[in-house]
């Protein structure tokens, strides 16, 4: 079936260009698409007229704090500013494409990207969490790449309270319906429950994609005489914001007025395409190639063309359409999914349309580059856009919002966990230390999430050498050398409320030091920074804060930001989120053999902790259990957390160590459960030795979340070569166990015994218990 | 220490029990729109010894293959009926011809290709929707109750194996007549042990034609074919057996 745009365009009163010019005093509704008025003004100043229907769909649009990054522009350039030599070496593309791309040597790159998806997600969860999948996955094809696994931070409202379910069910339906159906394994991510997320739940998902060198593709649209193509999926009326407003241009009353905003994915689609577009970028058939998400046609077109060399002319009736009454405004901005853009010289279009056959993938062939510089977009041969392509693309307003520390930021970080009403009655005896442990691991936020993971693939492909529970999930990337890629993200939103210079920070430690963990040598950063309103000077301050701690913990770990994504207006009503940067670190193995487990599996083998603890509990998982939130949030060492991933690494590498789980949320508490639980192995621990190296008490030592820390197993003999290595970096390293595989039992001196069976059946019972 | 084993080894260790000649069997794999294991099971075809052939489902001639593996997807999305589309492929109806034929060439169906060789009327019953309606992924084990057919020669009659289940209409359902009669034939390939991830009728994982040369199951061997890439027990390799038992057959009826 063709539906025709043509046989109904003369439905439409098209405001062509030239009538524009002509009546320069015709009220547009620019207030209702979302542009202020200096905004509009400032559209009007390029165009030197009003601008037509279509190019206001256009510049409101692209210049959208989503596409524009006005409000936070000013401050991302610091991820390129404050760039080392050593951060550039491995960097093949930067920020700026759809994705940095990091060679991994032999001839390898890497392409990874973290994005955000969260309003639609909470109006739709099903199809918002799984378009936020489908989004992020063509970013990466578009780089050139094969995408290989994804991954899905996920941050919800109470556990208890009646919508969260409903966001739950839905969004991780969402992400294993679509992303299993692509055939990419989900490695991991994150889960984690809390009120401020209630009526703003964070959906972010990460993909990451691998290519030959050769294979880099990139948004541009050179060559003057070089077809421009649409392919995939129709354009439909989906995922228009502004559409009851663009419906005035239409006569025809009878049109649905509202269109859903939300996107309606078809994953099948979605696999087809990338299928397709691998096979595309084989024949070397696409001299440029763009995903259309955000902004759709509208953003592919103009970004195209002004990345490219010169301009472009596009006939919009040329679009295939699932609804003929769309206008053309409609068009420009439907975000409807599984579609790409490309440019093909004259001679591959045959090739091209062999292709698109084969896969049975429909196309039109919009238009062509020109060297005008102009991007023409025509309706039926009249004009109905005349722009600088890089006016809508590049030239959006950018704003110096202000913003200020907080007046609450001092009281909040006067107010110690640590004396509080609320620690009150602090464990200590063996009962209650053991009850403490147990209530910790079956928290929502600590509680085992295998009940979303179990939901999603993580074997397709083949190449999947750790997933959920590790610490990072794992790819192998070349089946001849085991060469492989690490990926880990980590975000704290209660450590970021009280210090977002630090949180940001603590958000990058700990992902950079899950991918060492796991024997990788991190390589590269991709980070989703979530927050509520630039317009409140309080978060605006936050965001500022948040990217300059970010971008300073970068140049001292030498890991260069390649890309990602700002999230704002986060927030239920006026109350935002907690600022909640999510932070995902890459990070290269050689031989993905020589990964390193979460948990011990073999008796005697012995216990090290790696770092030194203090009593840092504010913003802690325990301060949470307990409805604690204030104080400073743990110390960033970052040297410290680069002499732990070189010895993790090294210790990888070298055979030295069997297993390794890095210390965070939940403290050496949830480490030492977890590490446990991993292999259903338990362990004999006594931490006497810490406490008085440390000075710190047993309840401290089991729930501080002090950083820079590690707990690895290590065979009775490596175990001089591993301590002479630490000796040697001068960090601090204590044995602190042995494994005990026999007892079933994780046994610290100082805390009744915890049965393994009991401490599993807690852990897991939390998430069925609400969810089912 | 205890090393994890290197990659390759499953691969090493085919080839010390002879792949060289079983590299002359070729093994096709179909490939549906919106097949997604097709790639894993070439690789299974390949760590097993064998010659893997990409086959493309809108192929009007079945290539030179000495057996076929439809992998697992979801091709053409299964929106309506899983497999009910693809059945319809031009390869399809080679590969029935060629099954039911005097030559019956082995047709291992696998997940979709399970959902599609019952489309296909190869192999009786049907799958519908988990019993809890979720897609899962899981390490599962399964008991091999007929060690006789063309894909199953290299287990040992009642041998557990872990192999990976990953699914969301999984539930084998037929009357109550053919699920006797399967029984009664011995055409149960394999049950699942300790827990029906799924509903499925009297713990079917998986069966297999009269002539014992078309197996279908929804869990997946191929993701049990290399240490350190499949569930942590057994090696995580007891998917092999699957891609070896059919070599073994094809290249001289050993065992």
């Amino acid at each position: 079936m063709t539906i025709s745009a043509d046989a109904v365009n003369k439905k439409f009163n098209i405001d062509t260009v030239e009538n524009a010019a002509k009546t320069p005093d015709t009220e547009l509704p620019w207030a209702e698409l979302g542009l202020k008025q200096n905004e509009f003004d400032e559209v009007v100043k390029v165009l030197g007229r009003r601008p037509t229907g279509a190019e206001l769909a256009m510049y409101s649009v692209m210049w959208s704090e989503h596409c524009s990054y006005k409000s936070s522009k000013n401050h991302l350039r610091q991820f390129g500013e404050k760039v080392t030599d050593e951060m550039k070496k491995d960097m093949l593309v930067g920020i700026g494409e759809n994705a940095g791309v990091t060679n991994l040597g032999d001839g390898w790159a890497v392409t990874f990207k973290i994005e955000s998806h969260n309003s639609p997600s909470f109006v739709e969860p099903y199809q918002g969490a799984a378009t936020g999948i489908g989004g992020i996955v063509r970013d990466i094809i578009s780089m050139g790449a094969r995408p290989v696994a994804v991954m899905d931070p996920l941050r919800f409202g109470a556990i208890d309270h009646p919508d969260t379910a409903r966001v739950m069910h839905g969004a991780v339906a969402g992400i294993g319906g679509y992303g299993n159906s692509l055939g990419l394994p989900n490695i991991g991510g994150e889960m984690v429950f809390d009120a401020v997320y209630q009526g703003n739940p964070l959906v972010n998902a990460l993909a990451v994609g691998v290519m030959r060198h050769e294979d880099i593709r990139l948004a541009n649209a050179s060559g003057k005489g070089n077809k421009v193509v649409l392919f995939g999926a129709r354009t439909g009326g989906d995922g228009i914001g502004g559409a009851s407003v663009l419906a005035s241009e239409s006569f025809d009353d009878t049109k649905p007025s509202k269109r859903p905003a939300v996107q309606v994915g078809d994953p099948f689609a979605e696999k087809v395409l990338i299928e397709c577009c691998l096979e595309l970028f084989k024949g070397s058939l696409v001299e440029g190639i763009q995903d259309l998400g955000a902004a759709g046609i509208s953003c592919a077109t103009s970004e195209l063309a002004s990345n490219g060399d010169g301009g472009m002319q596009v006939e919009l009736t040329s679009v295939l359409l699932r609804d003929p009454t769309l206008t053309p405004g409609e068009i420009l901005m439907s975000e409807s999914q599984e579609r790409m853009m490309a440019v093909v010289t004259p001679e591959n279009i045959a090739a091209f349309e062999a292709v698109m056959d084969k896969w049975a993938v429909e196309y039109s062939w919009l238009g062509e580059v020109t060297d005008t510089g102009r991007l023409i977009i025509t309706w039926d041969g009249e004009v109905i856009v005349d722009v600088d392509p890089r006016t809508v693309a590049h030239d959006g307003p950018v704003y110096d919002r202000p913003y200020a520390r907080p007046s609450w930021q001092d009281s909040v970080q006067a107010d110690s966990f640590t004396g509080s009403v609320q620690d009150a009655g602090r464990p200590s005896a063996p009962a209650e230390l053991a009850a403490a442990v147990t209530e910790l691991v079956a928290s929502p936020n600590m509680c085992d999430k295998s009940w979303i993971t179990k939901q999603y693939d993580r074997y397709v492909g083949g190449n999947t050498a750790m997933a959920f529970p590790d610490d990072a999930g794992v790819v192998r990337v070349d089946e001849e050398t085991g060469l492989g890629v690490a990926l880990a993200t980590d975000a704290n939103g209660r450590y970021t409320y009280l210090d977002p210079y630090h949180g940001a920070q603590l958000a990058l430690a700990e992902a950079y030091r899950n991918v060492a963990t796991s024997g990788a040598v991190p390589m590269a950063v991709s980070d989703c920074l979530n927050f509520g309103s630039p317009e409140d000077p309080d978060v605006m301050w936050q965001l500022a804060e948040a990217i300059r701690g970010l971008s300073d913990a970068c140049m001292v770990l030498g890991i260069p930001v390649t890309g990602g994504n700002v999230s704002l207006y986060n927030q239920t009503g006026t109350t935002p989120i907690h600022p909640s940067p999510v932070v995902a670190v890459l990070g290269k193995l050689d031989d993905v053999a020589r990964r390193t487990p979460s948990g011990w599996k073999e008796d005697g083998q012995a216990i090290y902790l790696l770092g030194t603890t203090a009593a840092e509990l504010d913003g802690s998982e325990w301060s949470n259990l307990r409805g604690h939130l204030g104080g400073l949030p743990p110390k960033v060492d970052l040297a410290a957390e680069r002499a732990l991933g070189e010895i993790l690494i090294n210790a990888s590498r070298d055979g030295m160590i069997d297993s390794a789980h890095d210390l965070s949320e939940g403290g050496l508490a949830a480490a030492l459960v977890e590490s446990s639980l991993r292999y259903g192995v338990g362990a004999r621990i006594a931490l006497e030795d810490l406490l008085e190296r440390d000075g710190v008490d047993l309840f401290t030592a089991l729930f501080s979340e002090s950083q820079a820390r590690a707990l690895v197993a290590v065979p009775r003999s490596e175990e001089v070569r591993f301590k002479d290595m630490c000796t040697a970096r001068g960090f601090a390293h204590l044995r602190v166990g042995v494994v005990d595989a026999a007892g079933g039992q994780l046994e610290i001196n100082g805390v009744e015994t915890l049965s393994l069976d009991a401490l599993r059946e807690a852990h897991e019972a939390t998430l069925p218990k609400y969810f089912g | 220490m205890t090393e994890l084993p290197l990659i390759g080894e499953a691969a090493a260790a085919a080839d010390a029990s002879g792949a060289r000649e079983l590299a002359g069997a070729r093994i096709g794999v179909v490939t549906f729109p919106g097949s997604l294991d097709d790639r894993d099971a070439a690789r299974a075809v390949r760590l097993a010894g064998g010659t893997a052939v990409s086959l493309w489902h809108a192929d009007t001639v079945l290539a030179d293959v000495d057996a076929v593996v439809i992998p697992g997807g979801f091709s053409y999305g299964d929106y309506l009926r899983a497999g009910a589309i693809s059945r319809f492929a031009p390869l399809m109806s080679k590969i029935v011809d060629a099954a039911n034929s005097d030559a019956k060439l082995p047709v291992l169906g696998i997940c979709n290709g399970f959902q599609i060789l019952t489309e296909s009327h190869l192999l009786p019953g049907s799958m519908i929707k988990n019993d809890h309606l979720k897609f899962l992924c899981r390490d599962q084990v399964l008991r091999v109750e007929n060690n006789s057919t063309m894909w199953t020669s290299d287990y040992a009659a009642g041998q557990e194996i872990t192999i990976p289940l990953k699914n969301q209409d999984g539930q084998y359902i037929a009357d109550e007549k053919t699920l006797d009669a399967l029984e009664a034939e011995g055409r149960v390939a394999f049950r699942y042990v300790g827990f029906n991830p799924n509903g499925s009728r009297r713990d079917i994982a998986g069966i297999s034609n009269a002539a014992g040369n078309v197996v279908g199951l929804m869990p997946h061997p191929e993701h049990a074919v290399e240490t350190g890439y499949g569930p942590e027990s057994n090696a995580g390799t007891d998917g092999l057996g699957f891609f070896t038992s059919v070599l073994n057959k094809l290249v001289g009826g050993a065992k």
